[in-house]
């Protein structure tokens, strides 16, 4: 078992319309955290605002924002492994 | 040689956009799509030239957009813009507009937020959804939303707001408490009950040139005026308007007496421009008459519309007024709304025009 801070940190694939919002935020970020809730307030700590971007009052993820982990549909609860892949995605849903 | 400037703020679906022509309101160049192409649904300016833009994403959620350089670059903020995690999900922004102590956002579903860091932090003003009657708020075809936000020219303990389809609401302890103020406007989608305390449909308010204690108002079902704050309305639609229904509504920056409407056919009928003529009334006597000036605009076959927030007025003198279609056309008087011109085309469906005079 790797001791805290040592895990492989999660991989978060950002889309462009999310980052355009954010000067100098990067389309790929490498966050620590064990859920997705933990991995958005991580890259909030990171980038201000950007959590008020993906989460809605609850919190819940917006309505017309889908988050992938391990190529699954995620909640706010959804475990993230160390080194995992997340990607935060526009829904098509939203127009 | 005048140093003068008109920016003319548009907000669409597709973003904002902004014209830019010197005080002779004759040449025009745009800027655009601004706020990353988000619906904009509101732009208006403070008094210290930042610009803030009232709006919602369907992916991102709602956000007040705020600029420095006039539009240049924008950053935007929605923190504390909820009413928390066991409230309703805010959808968009509606209005923003500057107060004598702070700037305030209208949202959907309908409530009332302050910043008081120029838009970095917003807290709820709880009064306004404490009042009794918000359990009895029903939404309008737009939703329910707080798209009107008049702040008193000179107390900042007043305001008033306008709610669809509710009705205006003021406050006259900085937000604390509100009141029903909608005596006399008619409700005739109730035929139980012309005259409701609430459940009205305005949809716009203008606050006269003068002391504050004259507002105008484009409702659903009328044109009105008030002379005592809100406090009683004064039907103004049988003085010669073509029918009740419009939405857009300008007041004359220094003459108390003047204000435009674009009166346009019912719902059932469309939403549009009457006969397929556009026209924009206008009073010069606080709504005794109304003369239609119709100069420069299209007489056969528009069948446009304009929405609540598309009107706006300039300072210049002669005030210059504006409004925007849902087609994309954007008009331009700059004799008070006599002749007109259409100064651009072709932009998404307008939602809002907001005009401002830099140096």
């Amino acid at each position: 078992m790797p001791e805290a801070g040592l895990e492989a940190p999660v991989v978060v694939h950002l889309p462009r319309s999310l980052v355009a919002l954010f000067p100098g935020c990067e389309r790929v970020m490498r966050v620590d955290g064990r859920t997705v809730l933990e991995i958005v307030k991580a890259l909030d700590a990171r980038v201000p605002g950007l959590a008020n971007r993906v989460l809605d009052a609850g919190p819940v993820i917006r309505t017309h924002i889908n988050v992938f982990v391990a190529g699954e549909r995620a909640t706010v609860h959804t475990p993230v492994a160390p080194g995992a892949e997340v990607y935060v995605v526009p829904a098509v849903s939203g127009g | 040689m005048s140093e003068q400037r008109v920016l003319v703020m548009v907000g669409t679906p597709k973003g904002a956009f902004i014209l830019e022509g010197d005080d002779a309101r004759d040449a025009w160049q745009i800027r655009g799509p601004l706020c990353e192409g988000w619906p904009i649904r509101d732009i208006s300016a403070d008094a210290d030239g930042a610009l803030y833009a009232a709006a919602g994403s369907p992916w991102f959620g709602p956000a007040v957009f705020r600029s420095d350089d006039l539009g240049t670059t924008w950053s935007h903020s929605s923190e504390g813009l909820t009413y928390g995690d066991d409230g309703p999900p805010v959808k968009a922004v509606w209005s923003v507009r500057a107060g004598l102590d702070g700037i305030y956002a209208g949202v959907e579903p309908a409530g009332l937020f302050r910043s008081t860091d120029r838009g970095q932090t917003w807290t709820h003003v709880r009064g306004l959804t404490e009042h009794p009657s918000r359990p009895e708020w029903v939404a309008g075809n737009g939703g329910l939303i707080l798209h009107t936000i008049v702040p008193h020219p000179s107390d900042r303990a007043r305001m008033w707001v306008g709610i669809s389809s509710v009705g205006v609401f003021e406050t006259r302890d900085g937000g604390a408490t509100w009141h029903t103020r909608n005596a006399g406007v008619r409700a005739e989608f109730n035929p139980e009950n012309r005259f409701p305390e609430y459940g009205l449909c305005v949809h716009k308010l203008a606050i006269a040139a003068g002391s504050g204690d004259r507002l105008f108002q484009q409702n659903h079902c009328g044109v009105y005026r008030s002379d005592d704050g809100g406090g009683t309305w004064l039907d103004l639609t049988p003085n010669g308007l073509p029918g009740d229904f419009g939405f857009a509504a300008g007041a004359h920056p220094r003459n108390p007496d003047a204000f435009w409407t674009i009166p346009l056919t019912e719902p059932e009928d469309g939403r549009m421009m009457h006969g397929g003529a556009a026209a924009v009334w206008r009073t010069t006597d606080a709504g005794a008459t109304w003369s239609r000036e119709a100069a420069g605009l299209p007489q056969e076959h528009a069948y446009v519309g304009v929405l609540r927030e598309a009107m706006a007025v300039d300072h210049l003198d002669p005030a210059g007024v504006y409004f925007g279609t849902t087609t994309g056309q954007l008009y331009a008087s700059a004799d008070e709304g006599v002749t007109w011109r259409r100064i651009w085309d072709n932009l998404p469906p307008i939602w809002s025009v907001e005009a401002v005079i830099v140096a």
